[in-house]
């Protein structure tokens, strides 16, 4: 039995009590500080906190700008693709997830990891793109997971779409991840990683314009990654969209022309530098670049003794070979020593003692054949007259050993040696025997295929030298094309005034050199009823005795160069090809032939059977004026004749006018355009007008009057009734 | 003589107090809970809420006397239920805590503390108040340990700290001098460090929960998660709150629990200090009139039963207010008469119910 009760005046300490009164005071009081600190003092600090726990920013990632040919051909397009990110700041311990997410992906764990790595020093909210281009299950196995992997998540963007088969693809470039090392580089400051970046070509140039400015979105998600709403979507800004020089159709006869040959073609519009078309052999699929490239894949690119990713129209440094004679022969001539030289070949040449071999033996050479004979003893001779010094000066104005500033990342100068150029880097006296391997575009010489176009197309158009580029400047902002001049400097626009007399024997010799005949190098290439001028290039990778000796299984066929214009003065087109160890000099001079007639071929079908855009239809018009006197109006515009009764003072008749072409009085015919009206011109002997009604829609029409000159202003009216209106002449 | 017992001896104005927190309580079950799994909940909890209170009067009807002289037999029967717990019991994330009856889920546990509540008033107020000696207090620990042992080899860490409590009060209510104090003080603490670093008493996660609220950044994706965000969820409301259901946090999920353990964070995300404020004051106003109600029972036990009452009460506040606000560790216990749940809201208020039968009785005699 409990005892307790007993003693009923046994009573706790009121002390006691109030100790824990005070007690349980001081536990409320310092929960109540606690409060204070956080909700009053830190308020401000935690509502960050809050938003960051519940906001994530998501990138709206900017279409990047498409490629258009000269044509509006597109040729670099977008196509919709689904990247998965990974987002770190989720509260979640992801180490356990990434060999589950790895498999769902098809993604190689330490790969994934290493991903992860590289992002370690980006803030915490930044998300990681861990695959690109996912497939549809792929997507299935991310959505369907949102619980388990909240940190995943998809968005849509726009990925590269390239031509196949590597067409034009060092023109183009690539685009892929920005490396790490970019990133340090202060051009790339505005960069983030895992940014798209144009990693060469006209991607690599031009991004700043391609890539657009990428959008965000801030979603509002719970502690699961779920989007429960969004707050601010700033939309992306897609890139623009560029308007290339190249003409698809002449690019395509390029790639086909140079076929599988390890070498390069560029052709240029010597007129303006634009460039037609550029390919490089060996090529690679830039596609391959647009996702990650895998490791393999790169390994196999950069170790092909070819070098695929080289563009080397612009950046294979090569001796020049006979194409260097075209400058041999300006300088001569220029100086006035060429003129009179009338040398015997006898297959060679060596007056310092060390014979100078000739392909042939050449016989009586002048400066007329010495073009088309390509005739190496011609070349020995004027060298030697005219020396080193001499023959560098030209060479130099004409852009020799620098980069011709074209719009491309990593053009390469080439070389033009020089007394000066020997002693400052080899610490010794220029020979005059080797003047004599210059003369002949060989031994120091070195020029890209790009710098030939741009020097022989130059002299055949009187020394009008280009900048070539391969962008169509019109559409770039100023100050983005003033950046782009600085940034890629070089012997650029410039006029040289060659005489023109020098200027006719030049491009006479270059003509010859395609036409067929004895000993002219590129007789095989010649193209009936196109004016076409060219020359031949055969660059020894090694002297005549060491060939053979040293062969080691590789090539050791000469390159072979051809450098053609269309037309041989002042031409439209010039074609430089090369061929690395190609053999013989026309095989490149058939190539660059096949490349002219493609060009010449399409302007003519151009010219004949297309009607020029923009040019507004001719309009039918039935007409009746009137002829003071007889004699003006006999000068009749009309094709079909007159119709109706002839009048001594009122004519009818039936027009086909091509209004709006100022100054322009031919009248051409055009069907299915109905005539609305016709009107006269008081005290003019014709006038006609036209309104045309075109699918209902009347249309504006120019009225002239075509007898009087006076009268002759044009006078433009919205259609309406039949319009008369007086003419201003008396 | 005994006078006839009336509820108009029931302390009204104290079930108000309870009762405006009950409230406070179920729209914040709502809020916290509407658009997750639990939404329903708040109605769960009023029919708790009910049966507490009818509960309450029930056991207030009972003479606690009566109560008292039946212990040892509560006693035996809940030292029986956690071995029951042990063998048959329903391992819930690697604990056995619960033994299922069909729907009905018992956690013995919760229904300890009621009776060591009891046990203890019943021991101290046996000793009449005299000085203790260390037998007594070793007696004490034996009647106060034996379960708590049982329960945190459940484990069940949380639940068995708010018996020491109730152990603390009867030792200092019940006669220990300061010298007996600091003794157990001293040997206490070294008993805790001793068993820290030995390593063998508490799990590397307890260790790790018990640890993290100092410096929750260190491992904000782990332990330190729960604190992180109760601590953004208090201190981001502000003075005046955020607003009823506009709690970011609660609603976003990233609260952990906000309906049960971690109430007091969701409640002061959305009424901000000055909401917080007003539930603590109403905490200590009841708390203080409980004391009162200790201080006029009629008799010794009865004010033990009330102090027990109070310990408890006072330190489940403290230890859940504390974790929300970075103070204390994540112990999952949960906020007396606000946090979701049968077994907390019966317990509460049978407590309560205890403490209103010694008022009722106050009289008596």
């Amino acid at each position: 039995m409990y005892l307790g009760r007993t003693d009923r005046h046994e009573k706790l300490s009121t002390l006691k009590l109030t100790v824990v009164q005070y007690g349980i005071l001081v536990m409320m009081l310092a929960l109540t500080a606690g409060l204070w600190r956080l909700q009053v003092l830190g308020a401000d600090n935690f509502r960050l906190l809050a938003e960051q726990n519940r906001v994530r920013k998501e990138p709206v990632l900017a279409a990047r700008g498409k490629l258009f040919d000269r044509e509006n051909r597109l040729v670099v397009d977008n196509y919709p693709s689904i990247s998965c990110f990974l987002i770190r700041e989720q509260g979640h311990a992801m180490d356990a997830d990434l060999p589950l997410i790895a498999r769902g992906l098809d993604l190689d764990l330490e790969q994934l990891k290493a991903t992860l790595r590289r992002y370690r020093a980006a803030p915490g909210y930044q998300p990681v793109p861990i695959k690109q281009d996912i497939t549809a299950d792929e997507q299935a196995f991310v959505e369907a997971h949102r619980n388990e992997f909240p940190e995943l998540f998809t968005i849509d963007e726009e990925r590269r779409l390239y031509p196949r088969d590597g067409f034009a693809s060092h023109l183009i470039g690539y685009v892929g991840e920005v490396s790490e090392e970019d990133l340090n580089n202060t051009r790339y400051a505005a960069y983030e990683p895992g940014d798209v970046v144009g990693k060469a070509g006209v991607e690599e140039t031009y991004d700043e314009l391609l890539r657009g400015t990428d959008g965000s979105r801030d979603v509002i998600v719970d502690s699961h990654g779920r989007e429960m709403g969004y707050l601010r979507t700033q939309h992306a800004i897609p890139g623009q969209d560029l308007k290339l020089t190249i003409d698809n159709d002449l690019q395509r006869a390029a790639e086909l022309a140079l076929g599988d040959r390890n070498g390069a073609v560029v052709a240029m519009d010597p007129r303006n530098g634009e460039i037609l078309a550029l390919v490089s052999r060996p090529s690679f699929d830039p596609n391959a670049f647009a996702i990650r490239i895998s490791r393999n894949e790169w390994n196999k690119l950069i170790t092909d003794p070819d070098h695929p990713l080289m563009n080397k129209a612009l950046q294979a440094q090569l001796a020049p070979g006979s194409t260097f004679k075209i400058l041999m022969s300006v300088a001569g001539l220029q100086e006035g020593v060429a003129q009179d030289m009338k040398i015997n070949c006898s297959g060679g040449w060596g007056p310092y003692g060390f014979f100078h071999h000739c392909d042939e033996k050449h016989g009586a050479v002048n400066i007329h054949n010495a073009i088309p004979y390509s005739c190496d003893t011609f070349f020995y001779m004027l060298g030697d007259k005219l020396g080193i010094d001499r023959i560098s000066k030209y060479a130099t104005q004409f852009g020799f050993g620098q980069k011709t500033g074209i719009d491309l990342p990593g053009e390469q100068p080439g070389l033009m040696p020089s007394a000066q150029w020997k002693l400052k880097n080899y610490h010794a006296r220029w020979y005059p025997d080797e003047t004599l391997d210059v003369a002949i575009g060989q031994g120091a010489v070195e020029a890209t295929p790009l710098q030939l176009a741009r020097i022989i197309s130059g002299i055949a158009s009187g020394g009008h030298m280009v900048r070539p580029h391969v962008v169509v400047p019109e559409q770039l902002p100023a100050d983005f094309r003033k950046a782009l001049d600085e940034s890629f400097p070089g012997a650029g626009k410039v006029d040289i005034p060659i005489d023109p007399e020098n200027w006719v024997t030049i491009t006479d010799g270059m003509y010859d050199v395609t036409q067929p005949g004895y000993l002219h190098t590129a007789g095989s290439a010649h193209l009936e009823g196109i004016d076409f001028g060219g020359k031949t290039g055969t660059a020894q990778l090694m002297s005549h005795e060491a060939l053979g000796k040293t062969a080691k299984g590789r090539s050791t066929y000469p390159n072979v160069w051809f450098v053609g214009v269309t037309p041989r003065r002042n031409p439209e087109l010039v074609v430089a090809v090369l061929w690395q160890n190609g053999e013989f000099s026309y095989y490149p001079a058939r190539i660059g032939a096949q490349i002219v007639s493609a060009y010449v071929e399409k302007q003519r079908r151009l010219a004949n059977n297309l009607v020029p855009p923009k040019t507004p239809a001719p309009a039918e018009v039935g007409a009746v004026w009137s002829m003071p006197e007889p004699g003006p109006a006999s000068r009749t515009h009309s094709k079909t004749g007159i119709q109706g009764e002839q009048s001594a003072r009122i004519q009818s008749g039936h027009f086909f006018v091509n209004p709006p072409a100022a100054g322009t009085r031919s009248i051409e015919s055009q069907a299915g355009c109905p005539i609305l009206a016709t009107s006269f011109c008081r005290g003019c002997p014709i006038l006609a007008t036209s309104f045309c009604r075109k699918g209902g829609k009347p249309q504006t029409s120019t009225a002239r009057c075509f007898s009087q000159p006076a009268c002759g202003e044009n006078k433009t009216r919205a259609a309406g009734p039949i319009a008369t209106w007086p003419c201003a002449a008396p | 003589m005994r006078r006839m017992l009336s509820f108009s001896d029931f302390d009204w104005p104290l079930l108000g107090m309870v009762l405006l927190l009950c409230t406070i309580s179920v729209f914040e079950i709502y809020s916290a809970t509407m658009h997750t799994k639990y939404s329903g909940f708040h109605t769960k909890q009023i029919f708790f809420i009910a049966g507490g209170i009818v509960a309450m009067f029930l056991f207030s009807k009972i003479d606690y006397h009566r109560l008292l002289d039946l212990v040892p037999w509560f006693y035996g029967a809940a030292l029986l239920a956690l071995a029951a717990v042990r063998i048959f019991g329903h391992k819930v994330l690697g604990a056995r805590r619960w033994i299922n009856f069909g729907h009905f889920q018992f956690q013995p546990s919760e229904w300890i503390k009621l009776i060591l509540i009891l046990a203890v008033a019943r021991y101290f107020a046996n000793l009449g108040g005299r000085r203790l000696t260390w037998t007594d207090i070793g007696k004490a620990f034996f009647l106060v340990g034996l379960p708590m042992m049982l329960v945190l080899i459940q484990p069940d860490m949380g639940t068995a700290l708010t018996y020491t409590p109730i152990l603390i009060a009867g030792l200092f209510l019940g006669g220990i001098n300061l010298r007996q104090s600091l003794v157990l003080v001293v040997c206490g603490t070294a008993l805790i460090a001793g068993a820290w670093t030995s390593g063998k008493v508490l799990k590397p996660y307890q260790k790790a929960r018990l640890t993290s609220f100092i410096n929750p950044d260190n491992d904000p994706r782990g332990s330190g998660y729960q604190i992180r965000q109760s601590l953004i969820a208090v201190g981001s409301g502000g003075v005046w709150g955020k607003g009823v259901a506009k709690g970011t946090q609660t609603q976003g999920d990233f609260l952990p629990i906000p309906h049960a353990d971690f109430i007091f964070a969701a409640f002061g995300e959305e009424h901000g200090f000055v909401g917080s404020f007003l539930v603590l004051l109403l905490y200590f106003s009841i708390l203080m009139r409980l004391i009162q109600n200790a201080q006029t029972a009629a008799d010794l036990p009865g004010s033990l039963i009330i102090m027990g009452v109070v310990a408890v009460l006072t330190f489940q506040i403290a230890v859940n207010v504390g974790m929300v606000i970075g103070f204390m560790p994540v112990t999952g216990i949960p906020l007396p008469l606000m946090s979701y749940g049968g077994s907390s809201v019966l317990f509460t208020f049978l407590a309560l119910g205890a403490a209103m039968n010694v008022r009722m009785r106050r009289f008596v005699n």
